[in-house]
């Protein structure tokens, strides 16, 4: 099946966004920027994956028999978690920033927030890392028990989907220390700075839901 | 494979530029938003002391509702300001909000049938 694209005007479509004017050179039949809504899509998807295992681990996490290992509270730190939080939300303001400089032209501020967020990232992974240590030396491993399965599976995605966003996020360092990240290709900044967003309000999820209600 | 129906292409103008720079806000904004969502996170985590500070029973509906309400906000905020929901074409946010407003029935449906409710108010009394 063929795709109609039509070429027109960035002003034609008032609400075409940064790829009427930052991304590819020519609009489509829509008027708003494949690429984007293409991951608008995927983020959407993302959601019933995470819905899924979230769902899975409130069904299960209450089900441990007694004297099969560890349950939530036995071994939780919230406040060693609530920091990791913080860390996660404020990676989401550097991105936020890294676009808005981007979108200004001003590559290195925008490679600055880039690199900055990465860190940020890196810092919560190993947080997720340190966190997963200490549960294994208490007795918690994946197949310990029911919660244990459902915790990991669950958190480990989430951190799956930090570690790849970290690897895109040098990637876009890369690009723009060879000069290759300039205000044309601002777009790509954008919709990856959305992928980075959903794994913020992922974990604004799972830090509720799993960490908190008790 | 395309079909091109214009060979035309309409430059980037300084104006078109502008006119998109309007459309996103400034990095103030996105600082306030911030610490807005920094002192709601820092109220969510405070509910884990409550039952060390006042004597709250943490473990109390109210304090679940509080959290998921504080939850909502944060999620919102992230989507509306920070990942542009609020100023981007309508479509973005409709296939958003569809995919996650599938997820939430789905999995409400599933957990219903699973009797996820009743399990919780039977371990939560």
């Amino acid at each position: 099946m063929a795709d109609t694209v039509v070429h027109e005007a960035p002003t034609a479509a008032p609400h075409a966004g940064p790829a009427a004017v930052h991304g590819p050179s020519h609009a489509t039949s829509t008027g708003l920027s494949n690429t984007k809504l293409a991951m608008w899509v995927f983020l959407g998807s993302d959601c019933l994956l995470f819905g899924g295992l979230i769902s899975t681990y409130l069904l299960l996490r209450h089900r441990v028999p007694p004297g099969q290992g560890p349950g939530p509270t036995d071994v939780f730190d919230i406040p060693f978690t609530s920091v990791s939080s913080f860390v996660l939300l404020f990676s989401s303001l550097t991105m936020a920033l890294a676009v808005g400089a981007i979108h200004r032209g001003d590559e290195r501020r925008c490679r600055t927030f880039l690199l900055t967020t990465a860190l940020l990232g890196a810092l919560f992974v190993g947080g997720q890392a340190y966190e997963f240590t200490v549960f294994v030396r208490e007795g918690l491993g994946y197949t310990t028990n029911i919660f244990g399965s459902a915790f990991y599976t669950l958190t480990g995605f989430h951190g799956t989907h930090v570690s790849v966003g970290i690897m895109f996020l040098l990637g876009l360092f890369i690009l723009s220390l060879r000069g290759r990240l300039g205000v044309e290709r601002a777009e790509t900044v954008e919709i990856f700075g959305l992928y980075w967003h959903f794994v913020d309000i992922v974990w604004i999820l799972i830090f509720t839901v799993v960490y908190l209600i008790p | 494979m395309s079909t091109e129906t214009s060979p035309q292409q309409a430059p980037v103008t300084a104006a078109d530029h502008e006119a998109h720079q309007k459309e996103h806000p400034s990095d103030w904004v996105y600082i306030q938003v911030a610490i807005w969502l920094g002192i709601i996170t820092a109220l969510e985590v405070s509910t884990y002391f409550w039952d060390d500070w006042f004597g709250f029973d943490a473990s109390a509906t109210g304090v679940a509702v509080a959290l998921i309400l504080m939850m909502i906000i944060k999620f919102a905020g992230v989507c509306l300001w920070f990942m542009h929901l609020r100023y981007d074409h309508p479509l973005f946010r409709r296939v958003f909000v569809f995919g996650l407003l599938l997820a939430v029935a789905v999995y409400l449906i599933a957990m219903t049938a699973l009797e996820f409710w009743s399990s919780s108010s039977a371990s939560g009394a």
